[in-house]
């Protein structure tokens, strides 16, 4: 099975492209570092106990005047860095992942059926989708934000925050899986094996997602990972902003945030740690969604 | 003139070289039209890019030497190969709606090609254009040369792109599948008009195709091909009348005749109907037999009309339908086979979509055996006739789904129908048929892509099968596949017709595969029938003029 694998045009593709090895190991060991956060990080920045104001603004090791504690330094509240943004980016990429699949699996669905059923339940669907295309993902997520405040007590909102931003961001992302997946549809839908089954009397649903769907995975793929580099940085956005995530539950934006205050006062790695982080994060799955791309394009290959 | 000799072609890849010409050696005199002769892989396009300089990369021309008139053409830089093509070789590639620019007039097409290779003003050269359409059979051309490609027919569109070929007056003019694209009364005046060229301007073609019926038609020498080597090569008749290589023979017993019809195909490797001898296959027809006992079904369609919304002309009114089948009326008889034949737009596929409830129909009655069969819209998921109408698609490429294995594809029919309950009995079926339509039961794993053409062809009658039908729509079940495939799959259709009795209606353009199917023959002429009645009576006496045309017009291949 593996060795099949290995074998693939897809995989040969892979061993021979420099860049997608580099993104790829970059994203594996960003991963892995948040996903192993809380075995691998020396303190914990949302439990207090663990680091004390007196390690506060330490520069990174090869600065004068650091710890060897804390190989990237510590922010003004003496929290390690490398901590921080382990535990940052497993925030981020759990809102980033969450938004995608959210995205994904509305999206889908009303792609399928706009593509497969065509006539008014398309026109609807792809009007509302033109609609929400409008309409900046930073406003949407404030007007949600907004809608949640107004009716959530002001606790349950303060706890609800990563979801209400999950779904603001998984509302701005829908509409490329839907243009994509409709489009795709309306192609596949005209083939004979659609039609074969479709005069066999199966039940729509079944020609939709058994006979259609994984024929239209390949596109749909890439813009998962196209999306899901959207969403983090759609998430560092509105986090960035405030509107996201409050200090305390530091996500990559917010860790930004709270580093623009120390720009100009000498304590620069506070900022720019966390933003080459998000950068480093952003462009590693930016190239293998660009690699993807390239390997499920039968022109191309 | 031109001279091939020991032409190799190779194209590397990553699994190593593959060698798709292997010492091919070709001569082609002026005035003469050599026909290269193969089917799909024989690497027959592949000669014609080598010729011209344009084979794909990473292709190479590994060895031979290619000479035209006194030019070693393997020896051109670049440059020096550009203005060869098109100087002196020219190409015509099969799909006139593609090789032409659809924004640019036929005027300003043909001038650009002429002054790339002239030095003429372009009064002279719009004259010059003019004069080749006529030349071409193209009438009025003056006024007509201002027109845009899609104001042409299909046809008329092929003679551009011959015109625009002639362009430059090349001594070697190499043709790419030319008619195949094409319906058959405009392949016999584009394929006349071929060889009036030949014969006038002393020209010499390469004429590629799969078509043996063609290649009688006009060839002087032809050259047969298969997995990139020479198998025979020599006048053309001798050729194709007295075959001497054991491949042309296979090849020349596979092509349908028009003249008469056989039992079955005489190709090699076939020792009459297949005898299921292994158990799951005797098993399987055992099965397929419990079901079919009653037979086929007779179908009866009475003034069925189908009409489709219209290309709208104003934003205010309607668009007026576009009428594809009117008041057509045909029957069936129970466990015959009838042959629906008529041009591309005359509406055999509509008809088929009609019947199996694909389309719905704006008037008439359809009946199966005694029941009515109900409009596509109104014919339930549940209704029996979904399963009892089974069909057989053309491009067996797209009509299996390409994520699926085999044995899904297979066993679907049996668990949508409430056929066969248990898995494993699904399963053992689904082997079984895959010994009926002859193939190795060990492919039920594998997925479609891993199949040629003719075994995706296999897999999909045997899931028609499966669905035990009394009435079978084959809908050009050939015509995307190999002439000897091609034979394979109608014995196979004849074996499986005669074992379960079934009813079939087979569509098909082509006539000659129509005479050895059918047992009656029914005519559709832009969305009417002209002509019905038993087969041997329409094709030794049609009594239509249309059919009369249709026939005359069909390239013969017997010699």
């Amino acid at each position: 099975m593996l060795g099949r694998l290995w074998d693939t045009d897809g995989f040969w593709a892979f061993r021979h492209s420099p860049a997608a090895i580099l993104a790829a190991v970059v994203a594996i060991l960003i991963f892995g570092g948040a996903l192993l956060a809380p075995w691998i990080a020396q303190s914990n920045p949302y439990d207090l106990a663990t680091f004390t104001l007196m390690d506060g603004l330490l520069p990174p090791v090869w600065e004068d005047g650091a710890d060897p504690r804390f190989l990237l330094g510590t922010d003004d509240q003496g929290r390690d860095m490398v901590s921080a943004i382990l535990y940052g980016a497993r925030l981020s990429l759990l809102i980033g992942l969450m938004a995608m699949l959210i995205a994904t699996v509305l999206g889908v669905g009303l792609g399928l059926a706009a593509g497969y059923y065509g006539g008014r339940l398309d026109a609807i669907v792809m009007r509302i989708a033109d609609v929400q295309l409008a309409l900046p993902a930073i406003l949407t997520a404030l007007l949600i934000d907004g809608i949640a405040r107004g009716i959530l007590p002001t606790s349950a909102h303060e706890n609800l925050r990563v979801v209400v931003l999950t779904i603001a961001i998984a509302l701005s992302l829908w509409v490329n899986f839907a243009r994509t997946a409709r489009a795709s549809t309306f192609v596949e839908r005209n083939k004979e094996y659609v039609q074969a089954a479709i005069i066999m009397g199966q039940h729509p649903l079944r020609v939709m997602f058994w006979h259609i769907l994984p024929n239209i995975l390949g596109p749909l793929l890439v813009i998962m990972t196209v999306d899901l580099a959207s969403a983090i940085l759609l998430e560092a956005t509105l986090s960035f902003l405030g509107i996201g995530l409050p200090a305390d539950s530091p996500s990559l934006g917010t860790l930004i945030r709270i580093g623009m205050q120390f720009l100009l006062s000498g304590e620069w790695w506070i900022l720019w740690v966390p933003t080459l982080f998000l950068i480093a994060l952003v462009v590693s799955i930016n190239i293998l969604g660009d690699f993807l791309r390239d390997a499920f394009n039968p022109r191309l290959r | 003139m031109l001279d091939v000799k020991n032409l190799t072609v190779t194209f590397p890849s990553r699994r190593g070289d593959f060698t798709a010409i292997q010492d091919v050696s070709i001569q082609v005199k002026p005035g003469e039209i050599h026909g290269l002769v193969g089917e799909s892989g024989a690497g027959k396009s592949t000669i014609g890019a080598a010729i011209i300089g344009l084979l794909q990369p990473p292709g190479y021309v590994a060895s031979g030497l290619m000479t035209l008139g006194d030019t070693d053409l393997c020896a051109l830089t670049p440059e020096q190969a550009h203005e060869v093509r098109g100087d002196r070789i020219s190409m015509i590639f099969q799909d006139p709606q593609t090789s032409l620019n659809p924004l640019m007039t036929i005027e300003d097409q043909l001038i650009e090609t002429i002054q790339a290779h002239s030095d003429v003003s372009t009064s002279a050269a719009r004259k010059r254009a003019v004069d080749l359409l006529e030349e071409i059979g193209i009438k009025n051309a003056a006024d007509r040369i201002g027109a845009y490609p899609h104001q042409f027919s299909g046809g008329m569109r092929q003679r551009v792109v011959i015109a625009l070929a002639l362009c430059t007056d090349p001594e070697l003019i190499i043709a790419d599948e030319p008619t195949t694209a094409l319906d058959v009364a405009v392949q016999s005046q584009v394929l006349d008009l071929i060889r009036q060229l030949a014969d006038a301007r002393d020209i010499a073609f390469i004429l590629i195709t799969h078509d043996i019926g063609v290649i009688a038609q006009i060839t002087d020498n032809v050259t047969v091909l298969r997995g990139g080597r020479v198998m025979e090569t020599g006048a053309t008749e001798r050729v194709l009348g007295a075959p001497e290589h054991p491949y042309t023979k296979s090849l020349m017993a596979a092509v349908p005749r028009l003249d008469r019809k056989l039992d079955r195909f005489l190709v090699p490797g076939d020792g009459g109907p297949p005898t299921a001898s292994d158990k799951q296959g005797v098993d399987a027809e055992a099965w397929l037999l419990e079901g079919v006992q009653e037979g086929g079904l007779a179908l009866e369609v009475d003034s069925l009309t189908v009409r489709f919304a219209g290309t709208r002309t104003s934003l205010f009114r309607k668009p007026d339908p576009y009428v594809a089948l009117q008041d057509v009326s045909l029957t069936v008889p129970a466990g015959r086979v009838l042959g629906l034949v008529g041009e591309s737009g005359s509406g055999k596929s509509t008809l088929a979509k009609a019947i199996c409830g694909l389309v719905n129909p704006s008037g008439g009655n359809m009946r199966l055996g005694d029941a009515a069969l109900p409009y596509g819209k109104a014919r339930a998921r549940r209704d029996p006739s979904r399963r009892v109408v089974q069909m057989v698609f053309q491009d067996p490429y797209s009509s299996l789904n390409a994520r699926h294995r085999i044995g899904d594809i297979l066993a679907e029919p049996l668990a949508l129908y409430g056929l066969e309950p248990d898995k494993a009995a699904r399963h053992a079926l689904a082997i079984g048929m895959l010994r009926l339509v002859e193939l190795e039961p060990d492919v039920i794993d594998r997925y479609p892509h891993q199949f040629s053409g003719g075994q995706r062809q296999r897999i999909a009658v045997a899931r028609a099968l499966l669905a035990r039908p009394r009435f079978l729509i084959c809908d050009e079940p050939t015509s995307a596949l190999d002439v000897s495939i091609q034979a394979q799959i109608l014995n196979l259709l004849k074996d499986l017709q005669a074992k379960f009795n079934l009813t079939i209606l087979f569509i098909s353009h082509n006539l000659a595969v129509v005479r050895q199917m059918a047992d009656d023959v029914a005519v559709l002429q832009s969305g009417q029938i002209v002509e019905a009645g038993p087969s041997e009576t329409f094709f030794e006496a049609p009594k239509a003029t249309y059919s009369k045309s249709l026939l005359s017009l069909t390239p013969a291949t017997n010699f």
